[in-house]
């Protein structure tokens, strides 16, 4: 690890460190595995995503491709898509896998949930809408059952709708006979998965990428 | 059958019924004796005759095992005992009592035999544990549990063992024939923390999973440690001393004890789940299987002096998501009960007996080496604790608050185990102060510990068992997560928890669940099991309460109608369907049917009641309003015209009743007319790929949708008529 940090690369590590939060050996930890990715350029394109093995297996590959080029993660007030990305961007997205510390106060917890939160939702939320509708939800669940093969759709969607209702009992309780649901927005979203812990459940141990791992 | 113990039994109930039956007996032979008084010394035929000896011992145990009931039963019914003193106190305490009363009898009552409780005793209690062990949160903190399991409870052994031979030297303890060795004995027997003792108490006080499954993970694991601590000691005390290659050996022997009892476990399980892909036509039998292939698996680890708690543990885990699906449900039900009930028998039988054998057993107080060892076993459990939390929070992402650690150690029991072991040691003076120790060891964190532990968990306000309220939204995001984090690993490249963990599930569900789920449910995936699960919950929901005026839980509090868009126009106009696409219809539906009746047959989990399918009135009743939910839950979920493709399909699916219904209404029937018959087929994967149905179908629904509302009993009154019908 010593040999990946020159003296030329420090400046760049801090200023993306505060930015992010990550520490700077995995930033160049992260930096190695960027350049092994694009290929020793500078920038991500979706191919590349798709060259990696592992990941053609995941049902949900090409949500989580589409999430890093995805604006609205790199920053709260961007929108719409980018077809390639920068090591910053990367880095953006990666940090919101990063875990929590145990220092936080339950103010700074409870951001890092809203951020985290807000990075599911956007990753349901294809025509940045600001709501997840019935469709986009039905295609999240069909997403996640492709892998199994002969799925019936209708399996599909029933659970996505009862899904749906759950979200409107939970969030709007009663309505009135004229009113209707069109979507689950960002607030019954948080709401929804109110007990689900996701500042500890969505991390990723970045503490203890080995370089060796890396060579594949 | 099992030894109660030493030559005499219990006799006490069974002198009271001779007392009564004697003078009956004799009352009735005498008539005899005198009609028939001639010179003859032919016996009279007894009529009612008295032979005890015949069935001694299944009376004895049985009157045991009543006793332990009784007492279940009382102390529930006094309530505010049992809410201050957990129940393993109150068993204890009768335990003293019914001891009491024996040894004023002079006679010489049962104690807890080792083979008692290690063969018939324990299992049931770890069978049922591992059974319902919640996997998720197991292997999640599988690192953590470990480390306690293995490494704290070495630390304590040496610890407790170290210091009590230290102890031991003091010219005023005049202990000073108590080797190294037999310390270290005693203390890697007393050093183990007890699941039986940690179920009593953790079940009572409801507190978080994750403090439960790391205090009994511990409990569970730690078998295999104390299994090897306990021979090896017992091995060198014999031989006098200790080498380098001694230690060694008994390194290697860990590894083997606990991978072998594991390998052990998964075998049976395998082998478990194998048997019951072909029971289909033996359902009667099926719980028998799970039973004798754990209880199998334990014994058969127990022969090789293998961790028989692992291997049962092993087993359970192994061969339960295959049995599951290939069971019927009342299978399922019938297995959760008697695991239940046995192992509720056998926890209250220990209890008792450890109080009546506390009374019993011969007794060496020293009050040196009982006060230490207490003291000792406390201080070791803390150090351990905070030492071990230490180095393991580097390594965990949610990590163990000091109120976390608090409740670790103080849930670190002793119980019945630490005592059947010591019972095993050679008899000897040394033995019995041993057992007196180990005793009060027990009586201390039973009592003690046990009671204070309720009131110090609110105190200090530890988190508490969170209701669960298993939501289908959850539960896809759980899988949602799983997927995206393993995904997020594999841009890192970064071989980690989840990406393993996905290896496994590809592996099981490719490989595995083909070999050992009969059916077609082995190509099911875990996101819909869940739902089907769920559904059939609210549909049994529906026919116990047995009006369909209340909604299912999860769709109640909204308005159903609510979920519906705009743009929805309730227009009018009913196209009408072909009549040879209408059959299409109905052979489609009816087929459907047949598949869901298949799928329910083998789901439903829940309280025992009438098998909807073994009554034909209550089949058509459950259908119908199986059916009513459905519809009306997914009445209104219909998306907006104009986002859709293909209106066509979508509709078709949603309202296949109500097709049939608008075709009736063709003739601009009042709504008013839903009432009558409705058709018992669910509306269940209708894939018609159909272009010119009705585009309106949409608008149909919002109509009868809201008369729905106002008529939910409608079609409740008057059973399905038949498909043929229909006109």
């Amino acid at each position: 690890m010593g040999t990946l940090q020159s003296s030329a690369g420090h400046p760049l590590y801090t200023e993306l460190s505060e930015k992010t939060g990550f520490s700077a050996e995995q930033i160049a930890v992260l930096h190695k595995r960027f350049k092994q990715l694009s290929h020793n350029e500078d920038i991500l394109r979706r191919q590349h995503f798709d060259e990696i093995p592992d990941l053609s297996c995941n049902p949900i590959r090409s949500q989580i491709t589409e999430a890093f080029f995805d604006k609205r993660n790199f920053s709260r007030s961007n929108e719409g898509k980018v077809n390639e990305i920068g090591f910053e961007e990367f880095l953006l997205v990666m940090s919101h896998f990063r875990p929590p510390s145990q220092s936080m106060t339950q103010e700074q917890r409870e951001n890092v949930r809203r951020e985290k939160l807000r990075f599911l939702f956007n990753m349901h939320d294809t025509d940045n809408d600001g709501t997840i509708t019935l469709e986009e939800y039905r295609h999240v669940v069909e997403e996640l059952l492709s892998r199994s093969g002969a799925l019936e759709k209708e399996t599909a969607k029933s659970i996505a709708d009862a899904a749906m209702l759950e979200v409107a009992s939970i969030s709007v309780g009663h309505m009135e006979p004229d009113e209707f649901y069109e979507g689950i927005t960002f607030e019954h979203f948080l709401k929804l998965l109110d007990g689900f812990e996701i500042e500890s459940k969505m991390s990723i141990r970045f503490l203890n990428v080995d370089a060796t791992t890396l060579c594949k | 059958m099992a030894e109660l113990g030493s030559a005499r039994r219990l006799p006490r109930f069974g002198f009271l019924l001779m007392l009564l039956l004697l003078p009956a007996g004799s009352a009735l032979e005498e008539p005899h004796h005198r009609t028939n008084g001639s010179a003859t010394h032919k016996k009279a035929f007894p009529v009612l005759d008295f032979n005890y000896e015949h069935v001694r011992i299944p009376f004895e145990i049985s009157l045991w095992i009543l006793l332990a009931l009784f007492m279940k039963l009382g102390f529930h019914i006094i309530p505010r005992v049992s809410h201050v003193v957990p129940e393993s106190c109150l068993l204890i305490f009768v335990g003293l009592l019914v001891g009491g009363i024996i040894k004023a009898m002079h006679d010489k009552a049962p104690i807890l035999d080792t083979k008692l409780f290690f063969l018939y005793l324990l299992p049931p209690i770890i069978l049922d544990a591992g059974y319902f062990l919640p996997i998720r949160l197991f292997t999640e903190n599988l690192g953590t549990i470990l480390v306690f399991a293995v490494v704290g409870t070495l630390w304590n052994a040496f610890f407790i063992g170290g210091m009590m031979f230290a102890i031991c030297q003091i010219e005023v303890a005049h202990l000073g024939g108590v080797s190294l060795l037999s310390c270290l004995l005693f203390g890697s027997i007393v050093s183990a923390v007890d699941p039986v003792a940690v179920l009593a108490v953790f079940e009572e006080i409801h507190i978080n999973e994750l403090l439960y499954i790391l205090v009994f993970g511990e409990s569970l694991l730690n078998d295999a440690v104390t299994v090897v601590l306990y021979h090896l000691f017992e091995e060198f005390s014999h031989a006098g001393s200790v080498t380098m290659g001694d230690a060694f050996l008994g390194v290697l022997s860990f590894l083997v004890v606990s991978l072998g009892g594991i390998l052990a476990g998964v075998v049976y399980g395998i082998v478990g789940a194998f048997t019951s892909r072909f029971t289909s036509h033996s359902r009667v039998i099926e719980p028998l299987f799970v039973f004798l292939y754990s209880y199998m698996a334990y014994l058969s680890a127990e022969v090789f002096h293998l961790s028989g708690i692992m291997s049962l543990i092993a087993c359970g885990v192994v061969m339960r998501p295959y049995v599951e699906a290939n069971i019927s449900h009342k299978s399922y039900t019938t297995i959760k009960y008697f695991l239940k009930m046995w192992s509720s028998v056998s926890e209250t039988l220990i209890f008792i007996f450890l109080g009546v054998s506390t009374v019993e057993g011969p007794h060496n107080w020293n009050w040196l080496f009982v006060v230490f060892t207490l003291v000792l076993c406390l201080v070791s459990r803390v150090l351990g604790v905070v030492g071990l939390t230490f180095i393991i929070n580097k390594f965990r992402i949610v990590k163990l608050t000091k109120k976390d650690q608090f409740i670790v150690a103080y849930g670190g029991l002793r119980g019945a185990i630490a005592f059947s072991l010591g019972f095993l040691l050679p008899d000897d003076e040394t033995k019995h102060m041993f057992l007196t120790a180990i005793i009060t060891v027990i009586f201390f964190t039973v009592f003690v510990q046990g009671m204070t532990i309720r009131p110090l968990v609110e105190l200090l306000a530890v988190k508490r068992k969170k209701e669960s309220r298993r939501s289908i939204n959850e539960e896809i995001h759980t899988q949602f997560l799983d997927h995206l984090l393993t995904g997020i690993e594999d841009i890192c490249g970064h071989y980690g928890h989840h990406h393993w963990k996905d290896k496994l599930t590809r592996f099981n569900e490719n490989y595995v669940k083909k070999w050992l789920i009969s059916g077609e449910r082995s190509a099911e995936p875990q996101l819909i099991s869940f739902y089907n699960k769920l559904e059939m919950k609210q549909a049994m929901m529906l026919v116990e309460s047995n009006s369909s005026a209340r909604l299912p839980t999860f769709a109640s509090a909204a308005s159903l109608q609510n979920v519906q868009p705009k743009e929805a126009a309730p227009r009018r106009a009913i196209p009408s369907i072909s009549k040879t696409r209408e059959e299409e219809i109905r052979k489609i539906l009816r087929a459907n049917l047949q598949k869901t009746r298949q799928r329910l047959r083998s789901y439903s989990r829940h309280d025992l009641f009438m098998d909807p399918f073994e009554d034909n009135m209550s089949e058509v009743r459950f259908r119908k309003q199986q059916v009513d939910m459905e519809r009306r839950m997914s009445h209104y979920l219909t998306v907006p015209a104009k986002r859709q493709e293909t209106p066509s399909v979508r509709k078709v699916w949603f309202e296949p009743e109500h097709k049939v219904h608008t075709y009736d209404l063709d003739d601009g029937e009042s709504p008013a007319g839903l009432s009558f018959r409705p058709k018992p087929r669910p509306p269940e994967g209708v894939d018609l790929v159909d272009e010119d149905t009705p585009q309106n179908t949409n608008q149909g629904t919002a109509q009868p949708g809201q008369e729905e509302k106002l008529k939910p009993s409608c079609c409740l009154s008057d059973p399905g008529p038949n498909t043929e019908e229909e006109a």
